[in-house]
């Protein structure tokens, strides 16, 4: 299997080269949803989804829920608190990017390209290759075992030695980029997780995952990325 | 009558009665041959005897004529198949099991009863003993004689051992009704485990996963072709032919063994014969395909559907609506082919919740033009 001999080197490379951004993504997921910071005083600190950046919001109550103004005003601080912590360049693309959904009924004419001048070659940003690389190999590790739950039954938890991949040969048949949809025999509005759970219990005969169980997120990870670059069709039958 | 011209006469006569009957006889066709020859014979000897003709009318080329009409003399009948079942040991898994015995209840049903049933191949999951002892077991509950292939699933854990000794030797022909039937051992495979040093378990999962690129691609190879060869060597041209093969005979889709990889070769062989009709097991789908003279036909499984692959799916087949993953034997079924006098089949997939499907002999004559099959609702994507 090239893909797999492709994804075996690949991972050995990055792994020589990215000691320290393996220690970065481990130090992110230390990050305890369930116990936002406080300040000291005890006021409400909102923290923005970087993990790092925070605004106190002085004598309220970390309980209480705020205003719709004052959620707006704390949200545009910290949104100015991170613009300042930024490269020019991606403060400007996420500044462009919120005003163009922002204001998308109002459809500004684009800004006229073809401009010509000394503007620099490529645009810096915090993003390395080295990034890249390590991204990839998270999703292809995800993906693999994905892979290999599909492919055999006592990962699945089947009863009857049937694995997924006996009808769906490299995924196919599995269609998720068509969720959500309608399914009439679960009487709802399916994800593709509950399609996975169906075929879980009925022709594997196994028992269904938690939505966040880690082998129902390999699953989807590894459905999803066989039908890459297939155009999203929500609904479709 | 001089003597001596006697003699001579008589000595010619029975050197060409001899090629007759060995060109009878040694295709293979014993008991047909052996009636036909009888009854020819005793002909041509009551004329001969009554002097109208001389025993020269025993000449080989003179089958060839006799089985030209043959072609057009076909008796019309029916057999069925069931392919595909796919068994675990009941205890494991018992809806196949039930899957395939009720397919046997329908091919039991049918009325008048068929000559004969294909069983398709894959009989077992994954080679095991008991799966192949259970099909054997629940194959025997069908009235008409079966004529047994062999699919990947059963040979590939002792490499045919016990799959040979429960049905016989896998590449046979017979006639009958004026037809040349030939199964064909269509699933070998170059060896992909020695050097790996893999169990026989591990070369038998390797070959039950269908995406699974570790192995090699489906083959008649070398020797089975060979046979083919041979076997066909003894077949007039004119004489309908019927080949069952478990692997499609051609090259569909590579990366699913959907694949023969010596198909070019194998049909080379059949091309010479002007009726070829092949009918495949393996694909778990309505199947349509065509070859100039060769005509090709899928089977349905009884344990699961497959989807169509991705790719290179010939051009006559009309897909089957995609199951319904909420019914389990959606897709699924068996059949039953209905030999034309033209010695060309109507292929009829009796599929179990949907209504019948029949790809026509004047569909693909027609080149698709004429009598085709209704069309899907729920397109493949
Ligand atoms: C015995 C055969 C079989 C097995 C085993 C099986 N499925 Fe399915 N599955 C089907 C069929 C048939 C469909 C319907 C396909 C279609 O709509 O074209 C389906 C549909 C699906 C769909 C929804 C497809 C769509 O178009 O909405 C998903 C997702 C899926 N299966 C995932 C799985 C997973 C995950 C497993 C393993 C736990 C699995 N299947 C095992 C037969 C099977
Ligand atoms: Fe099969
Ligand atoms: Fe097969």
């Amino acid at each position: 299997m090239a893909k797999k001999n492709w994804l075996k080197m690949g991972a050995l490379m990055v792994f020589a080269v990215c000691g320290i951004s393996m220690y970065e993504v481990a130090q992110a997921q230390k990050q305890d949803p369930k116990h936002p910071p406080v300040a000291g005083d005890g006021s409400l600190v909102v923290q923005l989804c970087d993990g790092k950046t925070n605004v106190t919001v002085p004598g309220v109550d970390p309980n209480t829920r705020l205003t719709k103004e004052q959620a707006q005003a704390v949200s545009s601080e910290l949104m100015k608190l991170w613009m300042t912590k930024q490269d020019p360049a991606v403060a400007a693309r996420w500044m462009s990017e919120a005003s163009r959904s922002a204001a998308a009924e109002e459809k500004k004419p684009e800004p006229a390209s073809g401009q010509t001048g000394n503007q620099a070659q490529e645009q810096v940003t915090p993003v390395s290759p080295r990034d890249f690389m390590i991204w990839d190999r998270e999703v292809a590790r995800e993906v693999a075992y994905g892979d290999q739950i599909f492919h055999d039954d006592k990962l699945i938890g089947s009863t009857n030695g049937i694995a997924c991949a006996m009808c769906h040969p490299n995924a196919s048949n599995t269609h998720p980029e068509t969720y959500p949809k309608f399914q009439v025999q679960l009487q709802k509005v399916a994800l593709l997780r509950d399609m996975i759970n169906w075929c879980i219990e009925q022709p594997t005969r196994g028992k269904r995952l938690d939505a966040d169980d880690p082998k129902m997120r390999a699953l989807e990870a590894y459905i999803l990325s066989q039908r890459k670059g297939v155009p999203m069709a929500p609904g479709k039958h | 009558m001089n003597p001596l011209k006697w003699i001579k006469r008589r000595e010619e006569y029975l050197r060409e009665r001899k090629l007759w009957m060995d060109e009878l006889m040694s295709a293979g066709r014993a008991e047909e041959g052996r009636r036909k020859f009888m009854k020819m014979a005793a002909q041509a000897l009551g004329v001969a005897a009554a002097g109208k003709i001389v025993p020269h009318a025993f000449q080989p080329v003179e089958v060839v004529q006799a089985s030209k009409t043959q072609a057009s003399m076909i008796e019309p009948f029916t057999f069925a198949y069931i392919s595909d079942s796919h068994l675990y040991e009941k205890t494991l898994n018992e809806r196949f099991v039930r899957q395939l015995e009720r397919a046997v209840a329908d091919v039991n049903a049918l009325d008048p009863q068929p000559d004969f049933v294909l069983y398709g191949g894959d009989l077992a999951q994954l080679g095991q003993p008991g799966e192949l002892r259970l099909g054997h077991q629940i194959l025997k509950e069908l009235k008409a004689p079966v004529r047994m292939m062999v699919g990947e699933h059963d040979w590939f854990l002792d490499m045919g051992d016990l799959w040979k000794e429960l049905f016989g030797p896998p590449n046979y022909s017979f006639d009958h009704k004026g037809m040349h039937f030939i199964t064909l051992m269509s699933v070998n495979e170059k060896d992909f485990w020695t050097d790996k040093g893999l169990t026989p378990m591990q070369r038998m999962q390797i070959v039950a996963g269908l995406d699974d690129g570790r192995q090699s691609r489906f083959e008649v190879g070398d020797e089975g072709r060979e046979w083919l060869k041979r076997d066909l060597a003894r077949v007039p041209r004119t004489t309908p032919v019927v080949v069952f093969s478990h692997s499609p005979l051609y090259k569909y889709y590579r990366d699913w063994n959907f694949w023969t990889e010596d198909a070019e070769q194998v049909q080379a062989l059949l091309g010479d014969h002007e009726s070829v009709t092949v009918i495949h097991g393996h694909t778990h789908q309505v199947l349509t395909h065509r070859v100039g003279k060769i005509h090709f036909h899928g089977m349905l499984s009884t344990a699961w559907p497959w989807p169509y692959a991705p790719e290179g799916l010939p051009r006559l087949t009309v897909q089957m609506n995609r199951p319904d993953p909420f019914n389990q034997t959606d897709g699924l079924g068996d059949g039953t082919l209905r030999v034309k006098k033209t010695g060309r089949v109507d292929k009829h997939y009796n599929l179990w919740n949907r209504n019948p499907m029949i790809v026509s002999e004047r569909y693909l004559t027609s080149n698709g033009a004429e009598d085709v099959p209704a069309k899907i609702t729920l397109p493949s994507y």
